[in-house]
């Protein structure tokens, strides 16, 4: 029963009836897997409502102080990326070799730049004492003026509650910097594969599983700028 | 062949029987061909052995326990490893035993067959989630042998960010790596069931057994990932001083709870529900009859999968809910007793209009059903907010969840792992001795915890090393039940060894069930089956059975 009748790709594995089940089962499988994805986000969105609610003015000041050029530019870098990926995904399905790696480098190199970015805006983070923990500056915050800032004085305890704005700020966009991380290991072995024409012979559902795992990592983002830098900007 | 004699147990001419030359465990050898299989059949068993290794040890811990609590006096260990015993019981005992029990062994081996299909849909991630399994659990090892944990196993803030200096931090990563192999398994059976189902396999067609996978699989999958979260929050506040859960920062420790809680109460179905699947199959094959209610019962298992999201704040009465959610969620948690009530009903009707025999795996399951009934009940009470107050904390807890966890889901496993026996090695046990075991485990379980509903009704606190005398004769019972429940539990690890080499040839379908995994070879070949069943009856359909073997008679003879 090993022999089968017809001809099957390499990729077939022969628990699979047909190819078209293993492709199915690949294809649910992974959005089953971007459901747990979004339940683990989930838990920080929940916080980050919750908190925001309760300590509003400490989230006005705390989304102020981070930049939205820098937020806005790597927007634009990861949807370019989100873009190149999908391009990859028509290079493989008309098995074009060449442009298929094209388009996976291009990924990467974006990946690169927001993670190079998001390096920098933590950099700063740390250098003005907006890291959580015993080098946070609190003053800032209560006396704003004389540190120059442009917020209104916020009490000395609400002033305190800008912290769970950062904890949450790290830990989101961190998470977020971490799904990139292994998404650009994954892309490198993809290129590898790639290479050997592994996915231009007809099989294509790595690069689609995978394209949709660097779309939901985009769709996270869109939801973060919005929620970490934008709304309610109003310094007065 | 109708089952005129008490017994149904149907093996094959001991002189001439002997297993089938080619199976799926003597098809590769080899340590290697061992930890890089595929096949959905070995992974189940490493699991199988693991799971084994790690119940001993959080036993071994149980028993540290009881033996402290025998005298009023702190006389056996000081308070801080006291605290780090029952922690590391309850750890190893949830996340390394109870959650990954059923499914990860039997649902493993025989979702496949069940379906009629070759192996699961992602045989490597399923390899994979085994070795995460190991990794998660040498974590909390090392936890362990590093100094301990003593934050009991629900890690509540800020006592484990701020307070206790133990190794919340490696223990928190095993939990959440561990985690990730549950989260795996369950996305496993989920696309298995949707998409590899044998022709004719309809959904009403599945057994009762798949359909509890399925639903702990959907928990597995919504509600882990929402465990490993709050763990990386504990771990980053501990690390770098994130202050999610920290008041100092503002933080609210409140919040750790809802999102635990959110968790950790599906998780009690992830834990029960596929105990309830081997229930329904032992049930339905002892009694000779398709499961009474067979839809009430698929649904039911769905209904308790997604009602089971709604009522985590009863773990919080008295943390700060307030009283109108209180009230709602008291509510709620009456309702989910809906659908448990619907299954333990309908077994009962199954059984009181079939032809009953008790083997071995249906004396666990009434085992399984007596408990669980009283379990489910005490929980009932915990619902009702008066009640809760003055019994949360107490041994009334301890009780309650180890008759829901260790009556109802242990007594369902050690069931299941005596009715698929035979399907799994080709050979049977020893059944007098078995039948000693079940006996055992059900008094000694009894003698264990019944004296705890009274201590907590008495007011004895939960987690306490030490207590007042008045105490102590209860006390004294539920070590020695415990000592009784110990022997319940080894003297099936004895035989069972035993019979690996010595039992008798257990053939095709001893127990003349009606699964799909019952009429392939024992054990199973490697592919499972040589040709891909058309499936063309209901579920448990018995005279389809009958049927079945007068044809085989006629043929052969
Ligand atoms: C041999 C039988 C067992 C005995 C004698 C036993 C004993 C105990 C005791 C005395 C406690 C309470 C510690 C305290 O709160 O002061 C406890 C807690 C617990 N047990 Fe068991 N246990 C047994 C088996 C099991 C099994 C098989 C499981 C799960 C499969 C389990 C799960 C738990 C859990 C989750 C806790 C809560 C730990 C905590 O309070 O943090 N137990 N056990
Ligand atoms: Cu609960």
């Amino acid at each position: 029963m090993e022999e089968h009748v017809h001809e099957y790709l390499p990729q077939h594995r022969h628990h699979f009836e047909t190819e078209e089940q293993q492709r199915e089962a690949g294809t649910f499988g992974m959005w089953l897997f971007l459901l747990t994805e979004i339940m683990f986000f989930g838990g920080m969105f929940f916080a980050y409502l919750l908190y925001r609610n309760w300590y509003y003015d400490a989230f006005v000041v705390g989304s102020n102080q981070l930049s939205i050029p820098l937020g806005g530019t790597n927007t634009a870098i990861l949807i370019t990326s989100g873009f190149f990926m999908a391009l990859a995904v028509w290079a493989a399905e008309v098995r074009k070799k060449g442009l298929l790696l094209l388009f996976l480098v291009l990924t990467t190199v974006f990946g690169f730049v927001f993670l190079g970015i998001k390096y920098d805006e933590y950099h700063e983070k740390w250098e003005l004492h907006h890291i959580p923990g015993a080098h946070f500056d609190v003053s800032q915050f209560v006396n704003p003026e004389a540190y120059g800032l442009k917020e209104k004085p916020l009490a000395p305890d609400m002033a305190q509650k800008v912290q769970i704005y950062f904890s949450l700020y790290f830990a989101m966009t961190g998470m977020h910097a971490l799904h990139m991380i292994i998404g650009v290991g994954i892309l490198f072995w993809l290129m590898w594969r790639a290479q050997r024409g592994d996915f231009t012979s007809g099989y294509v559902a790595p690069i689609e599983n995978f394209a949709l795992y660097w779309h939901f990592v985009d769709i996270v983002w869109l939801f973060l700028y919005p929620l970490l830098y934008l709304i309610d900007r109003h310094p007065l | 062949m109708s089952a005129t004699s008490s017994t149904i147990l149907n093996l094959p001419d001991q002189r001439t029987a002997t297993l089938p030359k080619r199976h799926y465990l003597n098809n590769e050898d080899g340590l290697l061909s061992w930890l890089f299989t595929g096949d959905h059949k070995r992974i189940a068993i490493l699991y199988l052995i693991s799971i084994t290794i790690f119940f001993f040890i959080g036993g071994a811990f149980a028993g540290l326990i009881r033996l402290e609590l025998l005298t009023p006096q702190p006389d056996l260990v000081a308070s801080d490893t006291y605290n780090k015993l029952f922690s590391m019981h309850g750890i190893i005992m949830v996340f390394l035993f109870l959650v990954p029990s059923v499914p990860a062994t039997l649902g493993n081996f025989l979702m496949p067959i069940m379906l009629g299909t070759k192996d699961l849909a992602f045989p490597k991630i399923n390899l994979l989630s085994w070795y995460l399994y190991w990794v998660g659990g040498l974590f909390i090892m090392a936890a362990l042998v590093l100094g301990g944990v003593d934050t009991g196993w629900t890690f509540t803030t800020p006592l484990s960010t701020h307070y206790l200096n133990t190794h919340v931090v490696t223990a928190a990563l095993g939990i959440f790596i561990a985690g990730f192999s549950s989260i795996f398994t369950g996305l496993n059976f989920i696309v298995t069931i949707h998409r590899m189902r044998a022709p004719g396999m309809t959904w009403f067609r599945m057994p009762l057994f798949v359909w509890s996978h399925y639903a702990a699989s959907i928990l597995m999958v919504l509600g882990t990932p929402v465990l490993a979260i709050t763990l990386v929050l504990v771990a980053l506040e501990r690390t770098i001083g994130i202050g999610v859960f920290d008041p100092t920062k503002g933080g609210d420790p409140l919040l750790f709870q809802h999102l635990f809680w959110f968790y950790s109460h599906p998780a009690v179905y992830i834990m029960i529900l596929p105990g309830m699947g081997v229930i329904s199959e032992v049930v339905s094959t002892f009694a000779r009859k398709r499961v009474f209610g067979y839809t009430a019962v698929a649904f039911s298992s769905v209904a308790i999968a997604l009602f089971g999201f709604f009522v985590w704040a009863h773990h919080m009465f008295i943390m700060g809910v307030s009283n109108y959610s209180a009230l709602v969620f008291s509510l709620l948690t009456m309702l989910v007793a809906v659908p448990s009530a619907i299954k333990i009903f309908n077994w009962a009707f199954t059984l009181q209009k079939g032809s009953i025999t008790f083997e071995t795996p249906m004396l666990y399951a009434f085992g399984f059903m007596g408990l669980f009934t009283i379990g489910g009940m005490t929980g009932v009470f915990l619902g009702a907010l008066g009640m809760d107050i003055h019994l949360t904390e107490t041994y009334f807890i301890v009780a309650h969840f180890h008759f829901v966890m260790v009556g109802g889901m242990l007594m369902a496993f050690l069931s299941g792992v005596h009715f698929w026996w035979p399907k799994m090695t080709g050979r049977m046990y020893p059944e007098s001795l078995s039948k000693l075991a079940a006996v055992t485990t059900f008094i000694g379980f009894n003698l264990t915890f019944l004296p705890q509903f009274v201590l907590g009704y008495l007011g004895m606190p939960r987690r306490y090393h030490a207590y007042p005398p008045e105490f102590q004769v209860l006390n004294v019972l539920s070590t020695a039940g415990a000592t009784v429940l110990g022997v319940g539990y080894v003297l099936p690890l004895l035989y069972l060894a035993w019979s690996l080499k010595y039992g008798p040839i257990a053939g095709n379908n001893p127990w003349q069930a009606t699964g799909l995994e019952w009429q392939i070879q024992s054990p199973p070949l490697t592919e499972n089956f040589i040709e891909i069943p058309v499936m063309d009856h209901e579920a448990y359909d018995y005279e389809w059975l009958a049927k079945k073997m007068e044809q085989e008679v006629t043929t052969v003879g």
